[in-house]
C-alpha cells in the first residue's frame, strides 16, 4: 500500500525498520541524536537536517553520538562491522571524506581482497552531498565518483523516495562497504513509499521516462531536472529516454548500453565537476561498447571545474539546470553528420 | 612470578618464534627471495608475547606494517605466513595481502596495516563490538612511536575513553619512526604522559622485559575486561633491523643494534631469569630452540615449493557479492 514519505522520510523508515529487525545495526555519527552529555534533550537534532530524528528515542542503546572525529569513528565502524556488529555511520557531509578517507578506501575496501577473502565489512557509509543549499564550497560537492573509482566499496545515488528507501535497506543488508549518497536537495521530495519492508537491488538502473530520440544517462537530483528538460522537449517532438542510474557501483551497463543503442543518441547529464566523473566514466563506457549504435558524438552536461560558489547566482550558473540540460540534448539530437546531410538531400 | 612453567616455555617458545622467523626473513629478502618490502620486529618480542598472552582468539588485535611479532604471538599459523611473505597461494592472505597486510580474523587478527595510526580506530570498532557483546573480551591496538602521533590513534585515545571501551593502546617505542628519532617527534614528555593528558590510564614499561609488560598489560587487559575502560601502555623496545629491509641505518649511531643485542636481548634476560629462579632448565630453553628452528626451516621450505595464485585469482574476493 502507498502513500507518500518525504526522501528524508523514507531514508529513516528504513533504519527505523531494520533495527528493528537486526539488533546488530547500530547508527553512529555527528548529532545524529544530538544532545548527548548536555543538559537539554537528547534527540535534540536526529542529524543536522533531521533525516535521524526519532531513532535515539527507539534504540537508545544503538545510536551513537560521536565526538568530530572522523578517521576514529568510522574506522571504529569499520572495525565494528569486522568483529560482529551492522553499523550505519554518517559521514556528515561528502565533503568531509577527506578527514577519514583512509578508513574507507585503504582500510574497509580492501580487507576481503588483502585478507584472502576472509574478511566481511558490512558497514553503510550514508553521507549528503550536493549544491544548491548556498553552503559553498566545502559543503555542496557530489564526491560518488572518487568512491566508485575504489575496488570494495559499492556506491548508492537515490533520487526519489522510493528508491531511497529500497536502496538504503539493501545497502544495510549488504555485506560490503557501501557508500549511500543522499543530495540534501532531495530531502523534502515527496513521493510514494511503502509501509512495508522491501528492497532494491544494486546494479540496476531505472528507466525513468520512455524516448526513441535520445538518451540521458544521469542520477540524483539532476535525474529531476532531465525530467524537466525533457517535458520542454517533448514538445518539440524530442522524445527522450531517461536512465536513473541508483547505483554507481556496481552500475547497471546493460541498461545504459541497451537504451543507446535504441535512441543512438546520449547525453550525459552529472550535477558533479567534470574530470575523472562519472560522466566520463559512462561516456568511455558508451564510446566503447556502442559505437556502432551512435549518431552523435556523446555530450555530457556538469558543473564546471570549479568549486562550488557561495553567491546564489553563481551556485545556480553553476549547477546544470533544465535549460542546460534542454540546450545540449537539442543539440545531440539535431546533430547530423555531414555526408548524411548530403546524402538526404540528394 | 605469577606464570606456571608451561606459561613461560609457551611464552618463550613464541619469542623465540618471532625472532627466528624475522631472521630468517632477514636471509631470505637478502638472497631476493621475497617481493616487496618487510618491516621485522626482531629485538620486540617481548612486548607482542607479553601482551597477546592474557588474550584469548575471542580477543582482537590491530597491528601495524611490522606485524609478523604480533601475528605470531596471536597464534597466527607460521606456515601460512610464511607462505603470505613469499606471495604463495597457500599463505594467509592467498598471496594477496604480504607482510604488510597478514591478517586472521578467525583468531581475531584484524591485520597488519601498512597505513601508520590504521589500526587504533578500527579497535576502538572491535572493542565496541564486544562491550555490546558483554563478554569481556577486548581489543588491542599496537602502535610505533610514528604512529602514535598521527591523528587517528589520538582521536581513538579520545573515542575509547567517552565511551569507555575495553580496549588497550600499545605503543612500541623503538626510537625511530623510519628515520626520525621519536624523541624530536613527540613534544610530550612520554606516550604515557600524552595518554593521562587524553583521560586515560597508561605506564611506561621496559619493553624488554617479558615480565614487565606482563604484567602492565595485566592489569590493562583486567581494567578492560571489567568495564573499566582504556588504557595506554607506552613500551621502550628496540628493533635490530632498519626499519624495513634495504635500510641501511645510518639515522643510527654505529654499532647501535649489535649493543643492543649484546646488551638489552628479551629472549637473554628471560633465560637469565628463569634459569637464575630455578624455573626452567637451560636445556629446556635450548630444546625449545631446537624446535623452532626446524619449524621456520620447515615453513621456509614449504613457502618455497609453495604454488603461485593463479590469473583467476587476480579478480576474486573484492566483494562477497557485486
Amino acid at each position: 500500500m502507498a502513500r507518500t514519505l518525504s526522501f528524508q522520510n523514507a531514508i529513516n523508515e528504513a533504519i527505523d525498520q531494520e533495527m528493528a529487525r537486526d539488533p546488530s545495526i547500530v547508527l553512529l555519527g555527528e548529532d545524529v541524536a544530538g544532545g548527548e552529555g548536555g543538559a537539554g534533550e537528547m534527540d535534540a537534532w536526529g542529524g543536522v537536517l533531521g533525516v535521524t530524528k526519532g531513532l535515539y528515542g527507539k534504540y537508545p542503546e544503538r545510536v551513537m553520538d560521536t565526538p568530530i572525529s572522523e578517521s576514529a569513528f568510522v574506522g571504529a565502524a569499520i572495525g565494528a562491522a569486522t568483529s560482529g556488529l551492522r553499523p550505519v555511520v554518517e559521514l556528515m557531509f561528502n565533503d568531509f571524506m577527506g578527514v577519514c578517507f583512509d578508513q574507507i578506501f585503504n582500510q574497509a575496501a580492501k580487507f576481503r581482497y588483502m585478507f584472502g577473502g576472509k574478511a566481511e565489512t558490512p558497514v553503510v557509509i550514508r553521507t549528503m552531498m550536493g549544491a544548491g543549499f548556498r553552503a559553498a564550497a566545502q559543503h555542496s560537492q557530489s564526491l560518488y565518483s572518487m568512491f566508485t573509482h575504489i575496488p570494495g566499496l559499492k556506491c548508492v545515488v537515490p533520487s526519489n523516495p522510493y528508491d531511497a528507501k529500497g536502496l538504503l535497506i539493501e545497502a544495510i543488508r549488504d555485506n560490503d562497504p557501501v557508500i549511500f549518497f543522499e543530495h540534501k536537495n532531495l530531502y523534502q521530495l515527496e513521493g510514494d513509499v511503502p509501509e512495508e519492508s522491501y528492497t532494491i537491488p544494486f546494479g540496476e538502473a531505472e528507466i525513468v521516462r520512455d524516448g526513441e530520440d535520445i538518451t540521458i544517462v544521469t542520477l540524483a537530483e539532476m535525474v529531476h531536472e532531465s525530467l524537466k528538460a525533457a517535458e520542454a522537449l517533448g514538445k518539440d517532438g524530442i522524445e527522450c529516454e531517461i536512465v536513473d542510474l541508483r547505483t554507481t557501483s556496481p552500475m547497471d551497463e546493460d541498461t545504459i548500453l541497451e537504451s543507446v543503442e535504441n535512441t543512438g543518441r546520449v547525453v550525459v547529464v552529472d550535477e558533479a565537476n567534470p574530470r575523472c566523473s562519472m560522466a566520463t566514466d559512462i561516456s568511455a563506457l558508451i564510446a566503447e561498447k556502442a559505437f556502432a549504435s551512435l549518431k552523435a558524438p556523446i555530450k555530457m552536461v556538469t558543473a564546471p571545474h570549479t568549486p562550488v560558489p557561495f553567491n546564489q547566482t553563481l551556485e545556480d550558473l553553476y549547477k546544470p539546470s533544465a535549460d542546460n540540460i534542454a540546450a545540449v540534448v537539442r543539440e545531440v539530437a539535431e546533430y547530423q553528420k555531414s555526408w548524411e546531410t548530403t546524402a538526404s538531400n540528394n | 612470578m605469577n606464570l606456571n612453567k608451561e606459561q613461560l616455555l609457551t611464552a618463550y617458545r613464541m619469542m623465540k618464534t618471532i625472532r627466528d622467523f624475522e631472521e630468517r626473513v632477514h636471509v631470505e629478502f637478502a638472497a631476493g627471495e621475497i617481493p616487496g618490502f618487510v618491516h621485522l620486529y626482531a629485538g620486540e618480542e617481548a612486548c607482542a608475547v607479553g601482551v597477546c598472552t592474557h588474550l584469548s582468539t575471542e580477543d582482537w588485535i590491530a597491528s601495524t606494517h611490522r606485524g609478523h611479532g604480533h601475528c605470531i604471538a596471536k597464534g597466527v599459523d607460521v606456515h601460512g605466513m610464511m607462505a603470505e611473505l613469499f606471495g604463495r597461494k597457500t599463505g594467509l592472505c592467498g598471496g594477496k595481502g604480504g607482510s604488510m597486510h597478514v591478517a586472521d580474523l578467525e583468531l581475531g587478527m584484524m591485520g597488519a596495516n601498512g597505513i601508520v595510526g590504521g589500526g587504533p580506530p578500527l579497535v576502538c570498532g572491535a572493542a565496541l563490538a564486544e562491550k555490546r557483546a558483554g563478554k569481556g573480551h577486548v581489543a588491542v591496538a599496537f602502535v610505533g612511536d610514528g604512529g602514535s602521533n598521527q591523528g587517528t590513534t589520538l582521536e581513538s585515545l579520545n573515542l575509547a575513553k567517552i565511551w569507555d571501551l575495553p580496549a588497550i593502546f600499545v605503543v612500541e617505542d623503538n626510537g625511530y619512526a623510519e628515520a626520525t628519532s621519536s624523541k624530536y617527534s613527540i613534544a610530550a614528555k612520554s606516550n604515557a604522559e600524552r595518554a593521562r593528558g587524553f583521560g586515560l590510564p597508561a605506564v611506561r614499561v621496559d619493553g624488554h622485559d617479558f615480565f614487565a609488560v606482563h604484567e602492565a598489560a595485566g592489569e590493562a587487559v583486567e581494567r578492560a575486561r571489567s568495564g573499566g575502560g582504556p588504557t595506554l601502555l607506552d613500551c621502550q623496545v628496540n628493533r635490530y633491523f632498519g626499519h624495513f629491509e634495504g635500510d641501511a641505518q645510518t639515522y643510527r649511531s654505529q654499532g647501535e643494534a649489535q649493543q643492543l643485542r649484546d646488551h638489552q636481548d628479551c629472549l637473554v634476560r628471560f633465560r637469565e631469569r628463569v634459569t637464575a629462579a630455578d624455573e626452567i632448565s637451560p636445556e629446556e630453553l635450548d630444546a625449545i630452540d631446537h624446535e623452532t628452528q626446524v619449524l621456520i626451516e620447515e615453513a621456509t621450505v614449504a613457502a618455497k615449493a609453495a604454488p603461485e595464485p593463479t590469473e583467476e585469482d587476480l579478480l576474486t574476493d573484492v566483494y562477497v557479492a557485486y
